[in-house]
């Protein structure tokens, strides 16, 4: 029953796209190619942004109920029904603060600072695949992008910390930048071991060669596995969540990069942060969980699964914060350096072996 | 003026104005700001020759880490503003006289035949198939295969020296030493006394 529900509802959504679509290129047919072209690029673009957006404000409320619920607490329950309209009291709030920008800062950078922070963890959501026809630019240098965007993330971080003229934001742009630039390394050779496996950058072709008749243990996370465990360890550190919250660290250094920021300009980091998480859910879920692959068989595949795969991850982030302290600076450039940097190593050599000599079950063909 | 010209002259401007203001900026952190933009349309000037390995290198590589770790230093910089404001007469007409040989070296690359545009004209539009990134790795890996290696091990001899410049001194910092973290156990921190009354 759920089973042909959730079915019915990928369906729906493909003969949807399809009908927007036609409607879309027939409503506009008058104007030239070119601009039909943008305004079409234009709404999926929309398309994509908008529920990421809404995920985000409702991430927030997942997060302080899920907190609530492990500390037992209840969490949020007073706005709307069971609390379910907390994020919007919240966005509204932050809407009608005052941005104020503190004396000396660099008033151009300071404000640009929060936009550097957020578009590039929407920019990257161009080139996932949500299903194999849906995917806004499959690029054949997928995963190269995905990667180059996700380390400019940490140029908000920086600037905001440098333009807003105080020390404890300024500790947290320099902790902010060493833990990024360290972390990148082993996501970077992490990545390379995906493309090893897969033989291609494209995310939509790294998803596809995942498939095969041994359904949840052929996509890549079980080959891969030391590879899988680092990305997703690194994901948490460039996202700079807990317990990898250095560059914050409200009990160190107040709030770290945004101790400056208020209203708008504030809520965009916060922005920024969430929809990071949720990037780094969804390129873990393509890259190594088989995107929209179902885990048996039989069963067909789907949007949903990859929904399913983003969700689970992100309930991962949450459960982190909620478990593990904070790590003290120099074990995170430990962790970094010593540990992942090694075995992502190790682990190049043993896979590029394993895809050398054809080893079953998964490099037989 | 077709699309891809506007494009072009765009992306040309912007590395233009983004290299003068390198130069010309007084702040060190404004600076590596344009420099970061310099690169970022570069990036965009070659995506629009269809050299997407490249341009998505260069922000990876460049924008990515090495700029990250130029800011870094940068921002830790306490530069007086006004004191690099003086003395800029006396360098310019220096700085004018070293700039003569490079106009001139680079008018002479820029001369050749090499780059003459008359010699670009077989230049098509490749097809939808092609993968840059397939060509540059093939090339790299069979017909440069040598100076491709020389070039990593010139790169392992950089990093091994350059750590290797840290540990000239003794070991001065106060780091603890994680094993002997992770190893202690209960006993060696807590002694439980037995209080008689």
């Amino acid at each position: 029953m759920a089973r042909a529900l959730v079915c019915l509802v990928s369906k729906v959504i493909h003969k949807g796209v399809i009908l927007i679509k036609d409607f879309f290129f027939q409503a506009f047919g008058f104007l030239p190619d070119e601009i039909i072209f943008t305004l079409w690029t234009i709404t999926k673009i929309a398309a994509i942004c908008v529920p990421l957006m809404a995920s985000v404000a409702y991430i927030t409320f997942a997060e302080r109920k899920i907190i609530g619920y492990i500390q037992a607490r209840v969490g949020p329950n007073r706005v709307g029904p069971k609390g379910w309209l907390q994020p919007i009291a919240d966005a509204l709030k932050l809407l009608t603060k005052e941005v104020i920008i503190p004396n000396g800062a660099n008033k151009f950078l300071f404000l640009s600072a929060p936009v550097l922070a957020l578009a590039p963890s929407l920019a990257a959501w161009a080139a996932i695949p949500f299903d194999d026809q849906l995917v806004l630019a499959d690029i054949n240098a997928g995963l190269l992008y995905v990667l180059a965007l996700t380390s400019l993330g940490v140029y908000g971080i920086i600037i905001a910390g440098w333009a807003s003229n105080s020390k404890y934001a300024f500790l947290g742009a320099m902790r902010s930048a060493a833990q990024i630039v360290s972390y990148e390394i082993a996501m970077g050779f992490a990545l390379v071991g995906v493309l090893i496996a897969a033989g291609s950058l494209s995310l939509g072709e790294i998803i596809s060669s995942q498939d095969s008749n041994l359904g949840f243990f052929g996509w890549y996370w079980a080959p891969l596995f030391p590879l899988f465990v680092i990305y997703f360890i690194s994901g948490v550190a460039e996202t700079n969540r807990a317990p990898f919250d250095v560059s914050e660290g409200e009990s160190e250094i107040v709030a770290g990069f945004h101790v400056e920021y208020a209203g708008m300009a504030f809520a965009l980091f916060f922005l920024a942060e969430y929809a990071n998480m949720i990037l780094i859910s969804a390129l873990t879920a393509v890259l190594f969980m088989g995107g929209w692959l179902s885990p048996i068989p039989s069963i067909p595949d789907g949007i949903h699964w990859l929904l399913l795969k983003v969700s689970f991850f992100l309930f991962l982030f949450l459960w982190f914060r909620a478990t593990f302290p904070r790590y003290r600076y120099d074990q995170i450039m430990r962790l970094g350096w010593k540990i992942f940097l090694p075995i992502t190593i190790l682990w190049i050599v043993v896979i590029s072996a394993a895809v050398v000599y054809k080893i079953p079950p998964w490099f037989s063909s | 003026m077709t699309f891809e010209q506007l494009v072009f002259y765009g992306f040309a401007g912007l590395t233009l104005v983004a290299g003068l203001s390198v130069v010309s900026l007084r702040n060190p952190v404004h600076a590596a700001l344009a420099l970061i933009l310099c690169f970022f349309s570069t990036a965009g000037l070659w995506l629009l020759m269809e050299a997407e390995f490249l341009a998505i290198a260069l922000v990876l590589v460049y924008v990515g880490a090495v700029m990250v770790l130029f800011m870094f230093v940068v921002m830790m910089l306490d530069i007086n503003i006004e004191e690099t404001k003086k003395g800029f007469g006396k360098i310019l007409l220096v700085a004018m006289i070293l700039t003569i040989p490079m106009v001139v070296a680079v008018g002479t690359v820029m001369n050749s035949n090499f780059f003459k545009t008359s010699s670009f004209s077989y230049i098509a539009r490749e097809d939808v198939n092609y993968n840059n990134t397939r060509e540059i790795g093939l090339k790299l890996f069979t017909d440069y295969i040598l100076l491709f290696e020389i070039a990593s091990l010139i790169l392992l001899v950089a990093i091994i020296a350059a750590i290797a410049l840290t540990l000239r001194t003794s070991r001065q910092t106060k780091a603890p030493n994680v094993d002997d973290q992770v190893s202690v156990r209960r006993d060696d921190r807590v002694k439980l006394i037995d209080v008689k009354e």
